[in-house]
Formats: structure tokens, sequence, C-alpha cells
């Protein structure tokens, strides 16, 4: 049985290996393909050097190379740990995804885990009284939700919170103009949530529809039929026989929900101008800086992937149906 | 059985359920599927009611269980030791002094084992084990899943978790789908075995030949009604014994007897004419039989038809 199960995360690693290199293939090419050129990104327009100069540097940073050779050379260092160095940020593109990763990563987890929560408990409730009107509430303003596009949501909770209100502060991850080392955890916290509420309310209506469509399925099946011809109350079919049986596929779809959660997180950080990957991408992307975009594109494949391979193997660990299988096959 | 007079452990009384569906568009239709449907179960006694299968049989159990879907709705009275069954005497009794035998695994909780499953709310884990043993299940099943039972597994799961609590009254749905004769007969025998100690049983069946071996009366389900009750004896002496004329088609039709198929179909739910139901395949219909028929009391059992004798 563990056999099997080494075997299948093996092999999910092996795609995901797989799956890297497509990704930086593509990245690859779409990037060079853009009508950018990372000489003039980074030297600037106005740069007052000699063509033989310009070529020079070309020459040197292998520009001129048939694109598979310059595909290997980047590729060749990225495996040396060697991500280049952005021009945005003027730092290594490893530093910089290291930092804005951490940002970004409060935030998406913060927001992963209120919408996962309250989404889950929401969801609960209205599939056990479906068509009440607590339900029909729900259910529609998690349908305007899902329609509505993510920086519109971000503006809107920025007009009413920060501008009207005057609540929260408008955007960055700090007080502007204060030193890094003055920032306290309060500051932080202070910036982060409307950043997070809005990631939230993006992220729940998914997890309060999916899980509404779950439980409505669970309860309509005969074992919960069965439970009650046997006397169990309704607080004790919830958790003895509806939790066991949503829980699975509710916690797998968050961790499979992790690429909404990415885009999201990308449009609500330029709204609040938050200094994370989202952030970076679109900083990346103006200054065609092509290092650190394609060390994004690489990290945020990780990223994702490891959402799914946790989905994955959660399945394999709890589901006792598909734990037989794997010891029978 | 013995001479004293028993007592009516179940007794339903003009049970009529109907279930409201939206037709085409938005109209709501109101289906009757049940129709001022009559039936007791003495102590110690087995019931079978038999009719075929897709019937509406299921809806009584469940209309007995208080089980019915929300659109579903129903008049007459089902009475429990004659005290009226309402949801709240239901709340008190489900699980401890009625319990249900359900057609198949899929009743179970797939993601429990089913050694919890039979514990449920009310017994504890000694009582399951005795259980087991009792129903020669080995301790190791306790702890599986329900897909991983064999059929006869199942059905004897199904019969713990219905007896943990010693019930006075059974329901079972097609106790013996999909079991080969053996397994059959070993569950039969279980039921004549908690029938001769005192539990009455409700078993609701396609198979008559099941019927014959355990039941003590057996009621025959046509159309959503029951047009006859009586002793199992009467239905074994072939057709002649029997009251109601569907009945006596029924059992004729059977190939230990003659064999011969009665003609016609059962009416739809949607589509049911007046009075008695059977009308439009008996051979004996006249005018009267299109007025309301009550079920009468007849030799040892219970008929409704006019003609019967
Ligand atoms: S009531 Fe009339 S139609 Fe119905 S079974 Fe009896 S004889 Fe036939």
């Amino acid at each position: 049985m563990s056999m099997k199960k080494g075997k299948k995360i093996l092999s999910e690693c092996i795609r995901m290996v797989l799956l890297l290199v497509a990704v930086s293939i593509v990245a690859f090419i779409l990037i060079t393909k853009a009508p950018i050129d990372p000489l003039v990104s980074y030297i600037g327009t106005n740069s007052t050097l000699s063509t033989e100069a310009k070529q020079e540097i070309a020459q040197y940073w292998g520009l001129n190379d048939p694109l598979p050779q310059r595909f290997l050379t980047w590729a060749g260092h990225v495996l040396k740990g060697d991500f280049g160095t952005s021009i945005t940020y003027k730092k290594p593109v490893i530093e910089v995804i290291k930092s804005r990763f951490l940002y970004s990563g409060i935030l998406m987890l913060l927001a992963w885990v209120l919408s996962g929560v309250l989404g889950f408990v929401l969801g609960v409730i209205c599939g056990l009284r479906q068509g009440g009107i607590f339900d029909r509430i729900i259910k529609l303003i998690c349908f305007i939700l899902k329609s509505a596009p993510t920086f519109w949501i971000g503006i809107l909770v920025l007009t009413v919170f920060s501008v009207q209100l005057g609540w929260f502060p408008i955007g960055m991850a700090a007080p502007a103009g204060k030193l890094a080392a003055d920032v306290t955890i309060g500051d932080r916290i202070y910036h982060l949530i409307l950043p997070v509420l809005t990631l939230t309310v993006v992220n729940i209506s998914e997890v309060v529809l999916y899980t509404r469509q779950k439980m409505i399925e669970i309860i309509n099946q005969d074992f919960i039929l069965y439970a009650k011809a046997r006397g169990e109350s309704l607080w004790q079919i919830v958790r003895r026989h509806v939790l066991r049986n949503i829980a699975l596929p509710a916690i797998t779809v968050q961790f499979a929900s992790f690429s909404e959660l990415f885009g999201g997180m990308a449009l609500a950080e330029n709204v609040f101008a938050y200094p994370g990957i989202g952030t970076a991408t679109t900083a990346a992307a103006m200054n065609a800086d092509v290092p650190l975009l394609l060390g994004i594109a690489l990290f945020s494949a990780i990223f994702v992937f490891i959402g799914n391979l946790i989905a994955n193997i959660l399945y394999g660990i709890f589901d006792p149906r598909t734990r037989e299988e794997a010891g029978d096959a | 059985m013995e001479e004293k007079v028993l007592r009516n452990v179940l007794e339903i009384n003009d049970l009529v359920v109907s279930f409201e569906m939206y037709q085409k568009g938005f109209r709501k239709k109101k289906l009757e599927v049940l129709h001022s449907l009559s039936l007791d179960v003495k102590e110690g006694e087995i019931v079978a009611v038999v009719g075929s299968s897709g019937s509406g049989k299921s809806v009584l159990a469940h209309a007995v269980l208080g089980l019915l879907p929300k659109n579903a709705t129903m008049t007459g009275n089902i009475k429990y030791q004659g005290e009226l069954l309402t949801p709240k005497e239901r709340k008190k009794y489900l699980g401890r002094e009625i319990a249900f035998i359900p057609q198949s695994v899929d009743y179970l909780d797939p993601l429990m084992k089913v050694g919890k499953q039979v514990v449920g709310v009310y017994s504890s884990k000694e009582r399951q084990r005795q259980l087991f043993e009792k129903y020669q299940l080995k301790k190791e099943v306790e702890d599986m899943y329900p897909f991983q039972l064999s059929g006869g597994m199942a059905r004897r799961i199904l019969i713990s978790a219905a007896v943990t609590e010693e019930p006075k009254l059974i329901i079972a749905d097609e106790p013996t789908p999909g079991l080969n004769v053996e397994l059959a007969m070993d569950t039969l025998r279980h039921f004549r075995k908690l029938a001769d100690n005192g539990t009455s049983i409700l078993m609701i069946t396609h198979d008559i030949d099941l019927a014959f071996q355990v039941a003590d009366r057996i009621a025959v389900f046509y159309a959503g009604t029951i047009v006859e009750i009586s002793p199992t004896g009467d239905f074994l002496a072939g057709g002649k014994n029997l009251r109601h004329p569907y009945s006596k088609a029924f059992i004729t039709a059977l190939p230990q007897n003659e064999f011969q198929p009665l003609k016609g179909t059962q009416p739809y739910a949607g589509d049911l004419p007046e009075g008695c139901l059977f009308a439009p395949r008996c051979p004996k219909a006249e005018i009267a039989c299109n007025g309301k028929i009550a079920m009468r009391d007849l030799r040892e059992g219970k008929v409704r038809c006019i003609h019967a004798t």
C-alpha cells in the first residue's frame, strides 16, 4: 500500500518537473517573442552607448544566439539557482521573489483560510436549508460576487472603507514615508486588512457554492434517510455523516483553488499597491524585466502545482475507497 | 400461532400519500401514489407486503418511518401500539422500538466504519460485538467500510444494526435483493427467529416466494393500495382460497401454479380509474365497482372487492 502511494507521489513529482519545463519553455518563447528589447530596457531608451558597445553587450548576453541555445543558457543558470538580476529592482531575481512571496503569501494565506472556513460554514448552512431565505440571499450574493471582476471588488472595497469611511489606508504594506525599521506589526496588519478582505470576498463565492452543491448532494443520499430512520437527530446527522462526507471534497477543492487565488491576488495587489508578487509582475512587465518575469512564472507554477498535488494526495489518504483501490491494484 | 388475541403493533388506516410534482412549465400536479391503504401487523407476526417492483411499496415504508420527502403530503393515520405515530412520537421510537432494514448498503455511510454504524447513536460497542458474533460476522468486519462488504455480510450488518435495541417493530424494505437463494433463506430465518421472540416485522418485497417462506400473513399490493390480506396458507393453496380477483390471478400466474399471466398492466398513478383500481382488468367488473370500495373482513382475511367470497 505505501509502495503504491510512494509510486503515486513519485509520478506526481515527475509530472511537476515536466510541467515546469513546459512552463519555462512557453514563458521563454512568449517573452522573447514579445516586442520588447531586453537591452533597451536594461540601458534605458535614451542611452548614449555606441552601437558597437551595444553589440558587445548583446554578444556577451547571448542575445544573438538562436532561441534554443538562449533557453538552454538560461535554464542552465536556473538549475544552478541563478535566476539572473531583476532590471526593475536592481537585485537578484531570487531575492525579489523571496521577499515578494512573503508578502503575497501572508495575504493569500489569510484570505485562503478566511474564505475557506467562512465559505464552508455558509455553504453547509445553505445546503441544509436549501431554498430557505438565508440560502437564497447568500446564493444571490455569491452569484453577484462570482461575476464581478476582482479589481472592481477591490476598488469598491477601497472606495467604501478607505475613501468614504476613512477606516483603512489606501494602499501599500506600511505607512508611506516610514522607515522600514520603524514599521510595526500593527502597521502591517492595518495595511493587510483591506487586501485580505477583497481577496476573501473574491474567493468565497466559489467555496460557498461548491460546498452548498455538495451538501445538497449528500443530504439527498439514502444513508441520510437511514440515519434518520435510526433515530439520529439533525445535529447528529450533520456531525456524524454530513461533515464526514463533505470535509474531503471541501478541503480538496480548497487546495485545487490555488490557481484562482493566485490570479485574484495579483489583481487585488495592484488595486491596493501592495508590494507582493502581483505588483512585482506588473512592474516587471512594464519594464520588460525578462529575468524577473521568467522567475515569477516558474515559481507561480510550482505554487499552483503544489496546491494540486496536496489535493490529490489528500484524496488518496483520506478516502477509504481510493485507499483500498491503491492497495488492491 | 397461539390462540390469544394479539395486539396490533402497527396499524395503518386509510393512508393516502401524494407527491407534488412540477409538470411541464410551472403547473403543479398532485400525484397520488398510495390510495387509502390499510394494514395491520400484530405482535410477533411477519406480514409481507407483496407487489411488483416500482409500484410504490417503498413509499409505504417511508411513510411509516417518517422519511417522505418534503413534497409529499399524507392523510390517514398510522398507529404504533395503539398510539398515533406523530412526528414527535416517532422520534421517541425510531432506532429503539422501531427499526428499519433498508434495501442495500447504499443506506450506509460510505465513509464510516460499519462497526460504528451498527452502534449508531443508541447502542454500544459491546452490543455490536455480541451481535456480530450472533450473526457470524468476523471481528475484523467492524473496521471495514461499506464498499468492502459482500452481499451476505451487508445483509447481516443491516440486520445487526436494526436489532441493537431489540425493537418491537422492524420495517424491512426488499430485504433480500441480489442475494442467492441460500443467503436469502438465511436472512429470512433470522427474521423468523426475531418474530418468534416477539418482534413484529413488516416485510416489503416483490418476491412472493420469499413471503411464502416466512410470512404469517401476506398483503397484496396493487397500484398503490392493498387489495387483500390473508394468511399465508391461503396463498399456498393456490388461487381458490384467495379473496380478491387480482390475488387469484397473481397466484395463478406463478410458475409453480398454472403460469397463466394476467393481461394488461397496473394503472399509472397519474391516471387512475375511479372506484376499484383493478376494474379495467377484472373479469367480474360491473357498474357497482366504479363506486368507492372499502376494505372489509372476509373469512380469516381482509379484501377490497365487492364480489369477493
Ligand atoms: S371490486 Fe369489482 S372490479 Fe374490483 S376486483 Fe372486485 S369485482 Fe373486480
